[in-house]
């Protein structure tokens, strides 16, 4: 069933990478030249990871972005794991629907639309209250949880569906309360659901920019926000610099997940093994 | 050179002020402490501030934090545009901002900024006199000047044959796809208005429908419009030419030699970019504080380095340090060498509106493309021809199931 | 039945949430498109929304053409991934999301930095001394093909993964057995492998077509700005314009057109009722 593959299925997936990686790799090189420019390469120097370090701004930005991310994709995973719950307890058939229809919005929505729209309701609040500064984090983490609950229920929902409703009843009939059988029966079942969630919604919430970019305010900036209005002048090195380590970050993760998937994997054929030999 | 140069300058001078342990900053004691703590948000131009320690320089912001203890969030703008639709919007607040001219007559009409009394300010005696009593800001009630410049042509010479004296050059079919237009409707019509020999401040209506055909005319031979990109586009020797900053040239100049500059003799633009409190501002005190700041000899010297601009400070001009910048004919151009120059006005709210409408026409213009109708009706064609062959297939299924059940 | 009444009020936040953050905010971009700048009714700024018809259909059409090509790319990669094993799987399914990490502004300006006159490819070229051809050159940048480039290489793993993950879930089986049973490749394509893919289709149609059709800042760094998308035209009225009227307006169209394509888009894959399928 699973076959090798054919040498013709080998080059495509080579082909495709080598789409996917060209730019990356562009930037990987060019983080390492020696002078300002982006296009002309000049000699190797290891300058924009110095001057990277000295980048206050720069570094600001990225811890932002990373509060604002975890903040965002835990509230979310929080608040949409409930949801969904709820949301699969509904009998009524049309608030049923007339909810997922709601919750599909801000997937459906071009991003611009919703950062708009989110704005426009900020704004208007403020000025309500006389708070004149009111876009910032507040209003970011708003906004970044808005677009991530979404993902988090549709995420949760059908491993919700898959689960035979009679489980946490029949740990009731066993004496749980409703919510240690939520926590001990339900959840279990429902983990990796909420895991997938939480991680698109870090995911999203960490590469976000249009919504950012009309939700912010001066007092936060995130790194996609300072990386764009970068883009407008020059970018600078320091830049490709700041994502080549990003890049090898993210690797360094994946790898180390892998892996102890992998070993996971073995341990639990293993136990398997031994236990048929029993 | 010229950096290397500066940058033994003021290591010598740096030494020289450690040796004798004097304070770096005029009137340092004037900043006090009763501020630190505070933050203070400032909305400026980008690339408008110095902001490294390389080359003898000062990254203005860490050193106004280390001297007051305040903290600068500093954002830019790209246009004087996109900065007035942020403050007349709301949502945020901010303690300076840095908009040119026209704006600042707009917005010290529209209430949107701050009055105060510069004369306050220990280092405002630096300001160049001409600089003062603008038509913008008659009383000096609004705003201290920061920057003064022109536009002109910023060309490369491998890539134009002849030297450029006219804006004409910018619809030479020669240079087709060559050629970057200036992104921002104020400083886009200003060329087409000087070629005609218009002024930038006309509000007729049909001057102005003139200007926007030109503008339409020039793009097809356009490469795209720009703003900031401006630098990338140009040092790498992308585009031919753009009407730009003439600041912005002194430093794409530093980075690719081959480009020239020039005023072109139809006319340019002035302007004069200065330091504005809004009325929003949460922070007056350090605002003036910062603004101050800016004015300081060392703060300014600076400046005028890293941002390229003439300066309207007079400690700057009498520095020696500046000598060779101060006798740059871009930037201070001498009698013979002045191009005709005018200022923006504020215009009233009818022109402001057409200029918007243009600006949007301009930017649609040749958008059709027939190519993309073929496509939706072929598309539109095949999806009909899907559903109906579906519905097809759906009914001679039903027909034969109902065949088989009265059998 | 006490218990699924506790469940039902545990999703209570959420639904206040979604009312004040995703329903109130599209209220309000109604609101402002159907009032001028003094905050009196008009329609002015919809009316006006006429001049835009093409633009609006050139954003679509790029949109959409993308989308075609990244589903063309994807879906045999997405079946050839799932067809291999468990390991490789793994390691492709990190491959094709790395990207996704990255920031999507960096990618473009690295894209454009890749495709420029001046760029890495035509230095490349450039630098290959063809007999004859003194001086290779191609032009690609501010191009409707970098454009439509662009959008196919930031969202194509948007298509790759919703594919893959329903093409895992397919039973060989199925394919094994309609083999047996005579079809060709290409009758297994058509009858099994595609009906079943539906979902995976839909889905990524979806995550790819919205963001490309609205974007605004893949058109400007490829498209150079003199060929417009809607998307930029409307950051152009908050930003710069300071129209919120015409900006609010035209947002509302390019929803409601969106929506129009979905609705078609679901005819093809029959309606599921939660919507989009995820990873």
């Amino acid at each position: 069933m699973k076959t090798k593959l054919s040498p013709l299925s080998k080059l495509y997936i080579v082909l495709i990478m080598f789409f996917l990686y060209a730019p990356i790799l562009v930037m990987i090189l060019f983080s390492f030249n020696a002078s300002v420019s982006t296009s002309v390469f000049q000699g190797f120097s290891s300058r924009w990871y110095v001057s990277l370090i000295h980048d206050e701004g720069t570094i600001r930005s990225v811890t932002n972005t990373l509060i604002l991310a975890v903040c965002s994709s835990l509230i979310a995973t929080v608040m949409g794991t409930a949801a969904a719950v709820g949301i699969n307890a509904m009998r009524n058939k049309f608030i049923k629907k007339t909810t997922m229809n709601v919750t599909n919005i801000p997937m459906m929505n071009p991003e611009i639309v919703t950062g708009i729209s989110m704005m426009l309701l900020f704004v208007f609040v403020g000025s309500l209250v006389g708070k004149e500064d009111v876009l910032g984090f507040t209003t970011m983490l708003i906004a970044h949880i808005t677009f991530n609950l979404p993902y988090v229920i549709l995420s949760v929902l059908p491993k919700l569906r898959q689960m035979d409703p009679n489980l946490p009843e029949a740990a009731m009939d066993l004496g749980c309360t409703p919510l240690q059988a939520f926590f001990k029966v339900t959840l279990p079942s429902i983990s990796t659901g909420i895991t997938t969630g939480l991680m698109m919604s870090f995911t999203l919430s960490l590469d976000d920019f249009v919504i950012s970019y009309f939700t912010q305010g001066p007092s936060f900036e995130t790194l996609p926000i300072r990386i764009f209005s970068m883009t407008k002048k020059r970018v600078t090195p320091d830049m490709y610099a700041l994502s080549t380590i990003i890049f090898f970050a993210i690797l360094f993760l994946l790898i180390l997940l892998n892996v102890s998937q992998v070993r996971g994997e073995k341990r639990l054929r293993n136990k398997l093994n031994r236990g048929g030999a029993a | 050179m010229m950096k290397k140069l500066l940058f033994t300058l003021v290591t010598l001078s740096l030494l020289f002020a450690c040796c004798f342990a004097a304070s770096a900053y005029e009137n340092e004691a004037w900043y006090g402490e009763q501020n630190a703590g505070k933050v203070i948000n400032v909305f400026n131009w980008g690339e408008y501030i110095s902001d490294t320690y390389e080359d003898g320089m000062l990254d203005v912001n860490k050193e106004f934090e280390k001297l007051t203890g305040i903290h600068v969030n500093y954002v830019t703008f790209e246009s004087n545009e996109d900065m007035y639709a942020k403050i007349k919007n709301g949502g945020a607040s901010y303690d300076i901002i840095i908009p040119s001219d026209y704006m600042i007559e707009r917005m010290a009409k529209e209430g949107l900024l701050q009055q105060f009394d510069p004369n306050e300010l220990p280092n405002y005696h630096y300001i160049d006199r001409k600089y003062l009593n603008m038509y913008y800001d008659p009383d000096n009630s609004y705003s201290v000047p920061y920057n003064v410049g022109m536009v002109g042509l910023i060309y490369n010479t491998k890539m134009v044959d002849e030297t450029p004296t006219s804006w004409k050059i910018m619809w030479d079919e020669k240079y087709a796809g060559k050629i970057l237009m200036i992104d921002n409707p104020r400083d886009a019509f200003a060329i087409p208005q000087k070629i005609l020999g218009y002024s930038f401040n006309s509000t007729d209506e049909k001057e102005l429908a003139d200007v926007a055909q030109m503008l339409i005319d020039q793009k097809p031979l356009l490469q795209s419009y720009v703003m900031d990109e401006v630098f990338n586009k140009m040092e790498s020797g992308e585009a031919a030419m753009v009407p730009y900053y003439v600041g912005d040239y002194m430093i794409m100049h530093d980075v690719n030699p081959d480009l020239a500059f020039v005023y072109p003799e139809e006319g340019v633009n002035i302007f004069v970019d200065a330091m504005c409190i809004p009325k929003s501002a949460k922070n007056i005190d350090a605002a003036k504080m910062y603004i101050n700041f800016l004015l300081d000899p060392e703060i300014a010297l600076t400046n005028a380095w890293y941002i390229g601009y003439a300066s309207p400070n007079t400690s700057v001009l009498e520095s020696e340090d500046y000598e060779e910048m101060a006798q740059n004919q871009f930037l201070y151009p001498d009698e013979e060498h002045m191009p005709n120059v005018e200022y923006f006005h504020n215009l009233p709210q009818e022109t402001l509106t057409r200029f918007s409408q243009l600006w949007n026409e301009i930017k649609l213009a040749g958008g059709t493309n027939v190519r993309v109708y073929v496509g939706f009706g072929v598309t539109a064609f095949v999806i009909v021809a899907y559903l109906s062959y579906t519905a097809v297939q759906k009914r001679r299924r039903e027909k034969w199931y109902d065949f088989r059940s009265s059998k | 039945m006490k218990n699924s009444l506790t469940k039902k009020i545990v999703a209570a936040p959420y639904l206040l949430w979604a009312a004040i953050f995703i329903i109130v905010p599209l209220i309000f971009v109604v609101y402002y498109s159907l009032v001028d700048a003094n905050g009196s009714f008009s329609l002015d700024s919809i009316r006006s929304i006429g001049k835009y018809s093409d633009i609006m259909l050139n954003s679509i059409w790029l949109g959409f053409v993308a989308t075609i090509i990244s589903l063309l790319i994807a879906y045999p990669l997405a079946y050839i991934m799932a067809r291999t094993t468990k390991n490789m799987q793994r390691t492709m399914m990190m491959l094709v999301m790395l990207p996704m990490w990255m920031n999507l502004l960096i990618r473009t300006y690295s894209l454009m930095i890749l495709l420029q006159d001046t760029g890495i490819i035509n230095s490349l070229l450039g630098a290959i001394h063809l007999p004859g051809a003194n001086h290779l050159q191609f032009h690609m940048i501010n191009t409707r093909g970098a454009v439509i480039l662009g959008m196919v290489y930031n969202y194509i793993p948007y298509m790759i993964l919703p594919l893959y993950s329903i093409m895992a879930k397919i039973d060989y089986g199925l394919i094994e057995a309609a083999q047996d049973l005579g079809a060709s490749k290409l009758q297994v394509l058509r009858k099994i492998i595609l009906p079943l893919s539906l979902p995976g289709i839909a889905s990524g149609f979806t995550m790819v077509f919205v963001p490309s059709v609205s974007t605004f800042y893949i058109s400007k760094k490829l498209g150079g700005s003199t060929f417009s998308l809607i998307g930029d035209i409307i950051e152009m009225q908050f930003k710069s314009a300071n129209n919120y009227n015409l900006g609010a307006a035209l947002s509302l169209i390019l929803m409601v057109l969106i929506l129009i394509c979905m609705a078609i888009m679901n005819r093809f894959t029959g309606d599921d009722d939660d919507g989009g399928v995820l990873i």
